[in-house]
């Protein structure tokens, strides 16, 4: 055996606990996981079954955990977990599942299929069986502290530009402040409209915040790869950031992995309670609405919808947040046919969007998402992840349609009152 | 052997192995499962794990609209053959003094033409889910050897049932030994298999309820 195999399968031994093998215990293979996936909707490929994808972590759980799997394995009979397996489960893994956790939400027999399957990517990573894309980003995210490259100098003119053009201080590295926003590179890089909405909102409200320039960067490539190790240390940098200032909230921003890493995995990645709260931007939103502080003039005429992110609605439990924000200021909103916690995914989450190999795969699953829109042709889209937001407008572009996407906490912001 | 001496080992010594296999087997699984254990959460919760346990436990035998509908033959014979095992298995007259034998009580008993209804309409439900296991694209490509002789063994006992209740081609202490045997067969393969899934299946759906439930998620 390779070294690399050992080690993969060492990883895929390590994951297995009672939830694991009370999930792998109790499947009967109704195929139902498969409806629910629009990898397998869309495409008709039946290997994009989602439980199909968990293979060679079912296998380390039966060949070393069950009685009738260790007798099989004694004689032989049981099936192993080799290279060839790995290979040919890479792309499953990987370019066809996004960790949406739709699948987990339909089961009958409970199968959180998406924690199956982010747990069979430890062994796949561990063993060199993860895709390129993913790999390069995981590296910039250790080597340099973001996934696309970005560093403090980058950040640091974006910022120069928002105080100009909004003529808001954005305040760095404020001890004591009440919250510690992090931002996705994608926002520093591609919206950093959101930066200048944030310094709105906050600044009308009155909020005390700040801005790390040792931790401020939000994703967290170890979760979507599948490295615990490295998901920890990125998770630690926040930490120690946030508890050498002294602040009370750290504020994930609109992205959906990132709240995801920082608030679901992040003290269990370190192995302790953190000693700061955590909560999506939209939950900070909404406590200022809720205590009056969000003043708000103008209503939306438009057709507007909400495309759920999936780790920050179904998988993070910020459900109604974006609905009571968004009542705020349309005047007309309507819900997708499956939307909240059955929401479906746009196609490009769990490092699928990293992954250049993906991208066929990815527009095609895209269809479901256009399906959905079709039937109720809003006017715009409006989301709360980064990363939702470029793959559903590259969607769009690729399948000639004009609805533009719009951030909530942006769109919120060109609504306060002065 | 005469069919006497045969019926009577599978009624006798028979039952018993497959009692203690059955028993121990399930015993063994179940420690499998949760001598695991599980690492506790150390993020801070946002709801109840046992509120969001308990509830899905009971919500995902109640799909939502478009889970049904993508998936309603599953769903709709699933429920029947499940039904119609409870209903042959537990409110079968001869069934409940068996039981009533070995646990010592009883309780009643529904009338001996729906039972025999029920077991056609349960064999029926049950060929129509080989068919569609077969003629599906997804569970064909993700079904396992497995998968048929676990069918297989849960349909046997069904048919036996039948032909010795209506005593159909051989003698009725033949079928009677026939029937009780394929039920002991399924005993037997019962905590080796998918079969478990019988009971863990609270143990599964709690696990994903509490996970979600954690998160502020009914799922």
């Amino acid at each position: 055996m390779s070294a690399s195999l050992e080690k993969g399968i060492n990883a895929l031994t390590q994951q297995v606990d009672s939830t694991v093998a009370a999930f792998f215990t109790s499947c009967v293979h109704c195929g139902m996981c498969a409806e629910a996936c629009l990898f397998y909707t869309e495409t008709g490929n039946p290997a994009a079954t989602p439980i199909h994808k968990t293979e060679p972590l079912r296998r380390i759980w039966k060949s070393e955990y069950t009685l009738q799997g260790r007798i099989g394995k004694a004689l032989g009979l049981t099936a192993k977990v080799d290279e060839a397996l790995l290979s040919e489960w890479e792309t499953l893994v990987y370019d066809n599942c996004t960790l949406c956790g739709r699948c987990s939400m339909v089961c009958p027999m409970g199968l959180d299929i998406a924690l199956l399957i982010r747990k069979t990517r430890e062994g796949m990573a561990a063993a060199g069986h993860a895709p390129e894309g993913l790999i390069g980003a995981t590296t910039r995210a250790i080597t340099i502290g973001s996934p696309m490259g970005v560093k403090l100098p980058a950040l640091m003119a974006q910022i120069k530009h928002v105080e100009k053009d909004s003529g808001l201080k954005i305040p760095l590295d404020v001890e004591g402040a009440e919250y510690m926003l992090l931002l996705s590179s994608m926002e520093i890089m591609n919206f950093p409209e959101f930066i200048s909405a944030i310094a709105k909102i906050f600044s009308k409200a009155n909020v005390s915040w700040t801005i790390s320039t040792q931790a401020f960067e939000a994703t967290n490539s170890g979760i979507q790869i599948g490295v615990t190790d490295i998901a920890a240390e990125l998770v630690q940098r926040i930490v120690d950031a946030a508890e050498k200032l002294k602040v009370k909230t750290v504020i994930s921003p609109e992205c959906g992995h990132a709240y995801m890493a920082i608030r679901w995995d992040g003290p269990n990645l370190i192995g302790k309670p953190f000693t700061f709260k955590v909560r999506h931007i939209l939950e900070v939103l909404d406590e200022l609405r809720k205590d009056g502080r969000l003043k708000i003039t103008g209503k939306e005429k438009q057709r507007l919808t909400y495309h759920d992110p999936c780790q920050v609605s179904r998988r993070g439990g910020v459900i109604d947040q974006p609905r009571n924000l968004i009542d705020l200021f349309a005047e007309n909103f309507v819900e997708m046919p499956d939307h909240g916690k059955m929401g479906w995914c746009c196609g490009a989450g769990g490092g699928v969007s990293s992954n250049e190999r993906a991208d066929e795969v990815r527009l095609k699953a895209f269809q479901r998402k256009k399906d959905q829109l079709d039937e109720i042709k809003p006017d715009a889209i409006i989301s709360a992840c980064s990363n939702c937001r470029i793959n559903l407008e590259d969607g769009l572009e690729e399948n000639n349609m004009e609805i533009p996407l719009l951030s909530l906490t942006e769109t919120l912001a060109e609504h306060l009152a002065d | 052997m005469s069919e006497i001496e045969f019926l009577n080992w599978v009624r006798g010594p028979g039952f018993q192995i497959a009692i203690i296999i059955f028993v121990a087997g399930v015993i063994i699984r179940f420690a499998e499962i949760l001598l695991l254990g599980r690492k506790p959460n150390l993020a801070e919760a946002k709801g109840s794990e046992m509120r969001g346990g308990l509830c899905t436990i009971v919500s995902r035998s109640f799909p939502d609209k478009n889970t049904f509908q993508r998936s309603a033959f599953t769903e709709v014979s699933g429920w029947i053959f499940h039904g119609g095992l409870f209903i042959t298995i537990f409110l079968f007259a001869p069934h409940i003094l068996m039981f009533k034998d070995i646990i010592g009580f009883g309780w009643p008993a529904l009338p001996t033409p729906v039972i025999d209804a029920m077991t056609v309409v349960t064999i029926i439900a049950l060929l129509a889910i080989l068919v569609h296991r077969i003629n599906n694209r997804a569970l064909r490509f993700i079904s396992t050897k497995e998968d048929y002789f676990v069918w297989l063994i849960t349909i046997l006992p069904l048919i036996t049932g039948y032909l010795a209740f209506h005593r159909i081609g051989m003698t009725a202490p033949t079928l009677l030994a026939i029937h009780i045997l394929s039920v002991e067969l399924l005993m037997v393969i019962f905590p080796f298999t998918k079969l478990m899934h019988a009971f863990t299946i609270t143990l599964s759906r709690w696990y994903n309820g509490a996970i979600s439930g954690y998160r502020g998620v009914e799922s």
